[in-house]
């Protein structure tokens, strides 16, 4: 089967590769660029462990195409801070215990960090609106919300159990 | 889980997709935001051997009042209605669609065309009247929500027409409500209900009841609507008429509800949707 070019601009960093028309966006980032921090959880476009921003708003890069992102701009959890700088959902989510096994928390850090950038002091009711596609197997639930909550600077004794 | 091999195009005019379309036989399939069809390929349920991508072909996107009513571009996301509040039920409907990641990509047209009766928007386009623009090699054709969904998955789109564009009369002076009934906030609809409701003062004026997952294809449940207009829009006329919602429906049981829940639940649901619709 022929391939086709996809031009990505990944994390800031421009990329081309030859993929096949059929390769999903979570593999092209996993396998073809080795960013391993997109998770694959169900596969099946609800569990949002796959959770990435295209042009800045929140994806589910198991159910998109690679070459459906030709020409776009991809944000990853790699991307979103740095060991030294980190992301303030990422800061709060460290601060508050947001994570459990760990696996949802890439794709509820992006689920997060696209609320607070379109939302930016958000009720707890948003937040957990805003998580309806990112399941946490643990049900850790209310530390996640509380994490985001205190991203966005609200106290989390605000948060009801 | 990785779909079968196929070929891809981009095409960057309507002409050139529907051109794709034709030459790529009765094996080519259109992408849309692929919410609907990317699911179904990694499944292995699908497996065209052609992906016409419409990102490229212009004039498919945007809302437009036009007169009295709303050209919608067919690869409207669902996240784009939800936060275009006059569009009245067709917003409130896009905004419980899934979850936030999949209405970022997924579309108007692609939902419409998949056609499947538990989604969301279907019922919709029945009260709201909303017709479709559809566009093939032998030119151009409007089809009504009425005529648009034949069978379970199964529409009016022709293997070599492009849907184009939605038509929503604008329901100004109409309320509105959705209620859909889930078990997860994500998950489609065991059973829901839409109702649009124009009051002159407290007399129903008009109304008209959308079903979602009652049958192989969304319903209008005409009867609840009849018993309602002309009436005074009291709380026992409301839960009268609403008694009426699952009237000559047959609805298969399915894993999660059995003919007669599902019955029940339209009769719940269409209760709420037309209480609540005189508040919005």
């Amino acid at each position: 089967m022929s391939t086709v070019p996809v031009r990505l601009n990944v994390n800031g960093v421009k990329h081309t590769l030859e993929v096949e028309p059929r390769l999903l966006l979570v593999h092209a980032l996993r396998d073809k660029l080795a960013l391993t921090g997109t998770h694959v959880g169900c596969d099946t476009s609800n569990c949002g462990a796959c959770t990435v921003h295209l042009n800045g708003e929140a994806v589910k890069s198991c159910t998109m195409l690679a070459v459906q992102a030709d020409g776009e701009e991809v944000t990853t959890i790699e991307g979103l801070g740095t060991e030294d700088d980190l992301h303030p959902v990422q800061e709060a989510f460290w601060n508050n215990h947001g994570l459990q096994c760990g696996y949802c928390t890439p794709g509820m850090i992006m689920a997060g960090a696209a609320l607070l950038a379109e939302n930016p002091d958000p009720s707890e009711t948003e937040v957990r609106h805003a998580l309806e596609g990112n399941l946490c197997r643990c049900t850790g639930y209310h530390n996640i919300v509380k994490s985001i909550l205190d991203a966005a600077g609200r106290s989390s004794s605000e948060v009801s159990a | 889980m990785i779909p079968a091999e196929f070929h891809y195009t981009a095409p960057e005019s309507l002409e050139d997709a529907i051109q794709a379309l034709v030459d790529g036989g009765e094996d080519a399939k259109l992408l849309a935001g692929g919410h609907s069809l990317i699911p179904l390929m990694k499944l292995r349920l699908a497996a065209p051997s052609l992906l016409v991508d419409l990102r490229k072909v212009p004039g498919l996107h945007g809302i437009e009042r036009q007169d009295g009513a709303f050209r919608v571009g067919a690869l409207t996301p669902h996240r784009k209605l939800e936060f275009s509040p006059e569009l009245g039920i067709v917003a409130k409907v896009a905004a419980v669609i899934a979850d936030p990641q999949v209405r970022h990509r997924g579309t108007i047209g692609g939902s419409l065309a998949h056609g499947d009766s538990a989604s969301d928007l279907p019922a919709a386009m029945l009260i709201t009247e909303a017709e479709v623009t559809l566009q093939g090699p032998d030119g151009q054709r409007s089809v009504t929500a009425a005529d648009l969904f034949l069978d379970y998955m199964t529409t009016a789109v022709g293997e070599q027409e492009v849907l184009t564009e939605i038509r929503l009369p604008a329901l100004d002076g109409w309320g509105s409500s959705y209620h859909k009934f889930n078990r997860r906030s994500e998950d489609w609809a065991m059973v829901a209900a839409c109702a649009v409701v124009k009051a002159n003062g407290s007399t129903c004026e008009d109304v008209r009841i959308g079903l979602t997952n009652m049958a192989a294809v969304p319903l209008r449940a005409t009867a609840a609507e009849d018993a309602l207009r002309g009436q005074e829009l009291s709380p026992e006329n409301i839960a009268k008429a609403a008694e009426l919602a699952a009237e000559g429906t047959d609805p298969p049981s399915d894993l999660n509800a059995s003919t007669e829940y599902k019955k029940h639940l339209a009769r719940v649901m269409a209760r709420r949707a037309i209480a609540d619709s005189l508040a919005a």
